[in-house]
């Protein structure tokens, strides 16, 4: 029931999420509410499996990816930070105009609807790290992944590092905390809104990348299937701390890959699908309740 | 008006362009689409995706007038619908159609219900609670129709129909007197928001939080109804969609037709104003079912008028905020 294989597939599951949290958590330390991770991510994976495709190398595809997210969030940066447009409407509206412009152009580039997949598309291919391979559970649990789940645990600790030991970092967390006094210190509260939003939409193209070429190699209508929406739920829970998201991914990561464990025994798909977002709810009641019981005992 | 009118014309602008890039002549394939949506074929179609598109606009709008989003409509469509078929299925003619009908709207105002508690007495953020209780609910309804509630008689994932007696009369193809229903529900919402202390005390929340508590605003309680209501009406709009044609419910039928984000977009765009949803959710189911017209007549592929929606609330949201902005120089 429990096993290294278990672990192995959480760690591939949570990925796409762990990225696409990232960047919620980074935009929201700069004071930026990005609810359009979801169709970021989805762009990012249709910009992934079309890049690979067209130039038929996988890093050409992954690097696609990261374009595509980052352009694509130029969108949220103009109107919202620019033009002050409300971040949430401007989330909702650009999650939707994923689906449809990925749905357009599945049809138009590829001539397929629904799904596309080939043979010859080039998808990530698995790591073996020498030395960890071969030690036993530990092994088959740490290695085999794609380089990008790799790179995700990197992007925690770049992320750790940039917001507490960088001055980067503390003027990110001014700008989100006291616009005003940020600006007031000539710190621009425009410019390094920009840069969250460009880079948050760079992660979610890596989560694209990560969800098409690393977890399956193909790209289907809607396939990010409310990974996104997780990810803003995990910003939330992990208090925007880079290793609290990562926490919360790590805790969605198992909830996904338990749920399907549980399948084998019988369990309907349906409630083991149902299960991540259950395990999500109660977390945030318990981390909640934890933060009002505090706040209390602080008053009194 | 003038800010919708402009955005419009930008939104259709950049649509030619679109439309020019993939060879087709754009105003054949504009013209298409009001054709398409309004011609004498194809107002049926618009109907039948209209009164869904609605209701679920009207659902949203109603705790956005407030302030408050909620994200988990398909969650409580879903319910709503399946609930209709269980109590459907059991009973029969007039009372089993109003008995079916209350049922959906039942559940999905105590689902609904539910998640406003989630924030009122745990904490946690509405837009949270509602988007993730929405899952389970999608999930269950799925689980029903693949083994308790399945069709014998099928192999595809969908309830067994509804009795010959249990199901709303229809009035063309597609179109049942659930549209009468529909209308109501917004004609009920238009004077419950113009007309009533309920609607005043919405509105000033809406405007202002902090003014609104400090007015003596329960907000905990305004949260709970409000949210009873959405979640209600967005049960009563499965109900109505299932004990139509084809009088079952289907795993997905729902969910594929995106209701529920287009609603959700109609409301934001008329900032849950009643007339201006009733009539931005029109004219989106409009666009939709044009979009087919369109795709028979220039081989264009429908998904456009998905972006043309899309990007017309990016433009609008980012024009009232350039309008805001100018007014009140921060």
């Amino acid at each position: 029931m429990i096993d290294a294989a278990l672990f192995s597939s959480a760690l591939g599951a949570l990925t796409p999420i762990l990225f696409a949290a990232l960047a919620g958590a980074l935009c929201q330390r700069a004071g930026v509410f990005n609810i359009s991770l979801e169709g970021t991510m989805l762009v990012g994976a249709f910009a992934g499996v079309a890049g690979s495709w067209y130039t038929g190398s996988v890093w050409l595809g992954v690097l696609t990816a990261v374009l595509a997210g980052t352009a694509y969030s130029v969108i949220l940066a103009v109107a919202h930070v620019s033009l002050g447009g409300d971040a949430i409407v401007l989330g909702v509206a650009i999650n939707l105009l994923a689906v449809g412009l990925t749905s357009f152009l599945i049809r138009t580039v590829f001539g397929t609807r629904g799904t596309f997949s080939d043979p010859a598309l080039r998808g990530l291919e698995s790591v073996h790290i020498p030395g960890i391979a071969d030690i036993p559970f530990v092994g088959e649990v740490l290695s085999g992944h794609s380089v990008l789940v790799y790179a995700s645990w990197l992007a925690v600790v770049l992320l750790a590092v940039l917001l507490y030991r960088h001055p980067w970092g503390l003027r990110l967390r001014g700008i989100g905390e006291r616009p005003e006094a940020a600006a007031s210190l000539g710190v621009s509260v425009t410019r390094y809104r920009y840069g969250v939003i460009l880079a948050g939409g760079a992660l979610c193209g890596l989560a694209g990348a990560q969800l098409a070429l690393g977890n399956v190699t193909l790209f289907s209508e809607n396939m990010t299937a409310g990974r996104g929406w997780i990810a803003v739920v995990a910003v939330m829970l992990g208090r925007a701390l880079p290793y609290g998201v990562l926490a919360a991914a790590v805790l969605f990561g198992l909830a996904e890959a338990f749920g399907f464990r549980l399948q084998g025994i019988g369990l309907p798909q349906q409630a083991t699908d149902a299960a991540p977002y259950v395990v999500t709810l109660l977390a945030l009641f318990v981390s909640s309740a934890r933060i009002r019981r505090s706040r209390t005992r602080e008053s009194t | 008006m003038r800010t919708v009118g402009v955005t419009l014309l930008a939104a259709l602008v950049l649509g030619a362009v679109l439309l020019a890039a993939t060879g087709a002549n754009p105003l054949d394939a504009y013209w298409a689409i009001v054709t398409g949506a309004f011609g004498p074929d194809g107002i049926q179609d618009t109907l039948a995706y209209a009164v869904p598109v609605v209701g679920m606009a009207v659902a949203l709008a109603i705790p956005l007038r407030a302030g408050m989003v909620n994200l988990g409509g398909e969650g409580q469509l879903v319910l709503g619908a399946i609930s209709a078929i269980a109590v459907g299925l059991h009973t029969s003619g007039v009372l089993g159609i109003v008995a079916a009908l209350v049922a959906g709207t039942l559940a999905g105002a105590l689902y609904a219900a539910v998640a406003a508690v989630c924030e009122t007495r745990l904490g946690v953020p509405l837009l949270v609670t509602t988007l993730l209780l929405s899952y389970p609910a999608m999930s269950l309804a799925a689980y029903l129709v693949r083994f308790p509630m399945r069709d014998a008689g099928s192999s595809l994932p969908q309830s067994e129909q509804l009795p010959p007696d249990v199901r709303l009369p229809a009035m063309g193809t597609g179109v049942t007197v659930g549209l009468f229903l529909i209308v109501a529900a917004v004609a009920v919402y238009a004077v419950v928001d113009a007309r009533t202390p309920a609607g005043f005390e919405t509105r000033v929340t809406g405007w202002g939080p902090r003014f609104a508590q400090y007015a003596g605003i329960d907000r905990p309680a305004l949260t709970v109804r409000l949210l009873a209501c959405s979640g209600g009406l967005a049960g009563l709009v499965g109900a109505v969609v299932v004990l139509g044609f084809p009088y079952r419910f289907i795993d997905g039928a729902l969910i594929t037709p995106q209701y529920t984000w287009i609603g959700l977009l109609a409301a934001l765009l008329a900032a849950a104003n009643p007339l201006g949803t009733l009539v931005a959710a029109v004219f989106f189911a409009a666009l939709t079912s044009g979009g087919f017209a369109m795709e028979r007549a220039t081989q264009v592929p429908r998904e456009l008028t998905a972006v043309l929606q899309a990007v017309l609330i990016i433009f609008l949201a980012a024009a009232t905020g350039l309008l805001r902005k100018r007014r009140s120089p921060a």
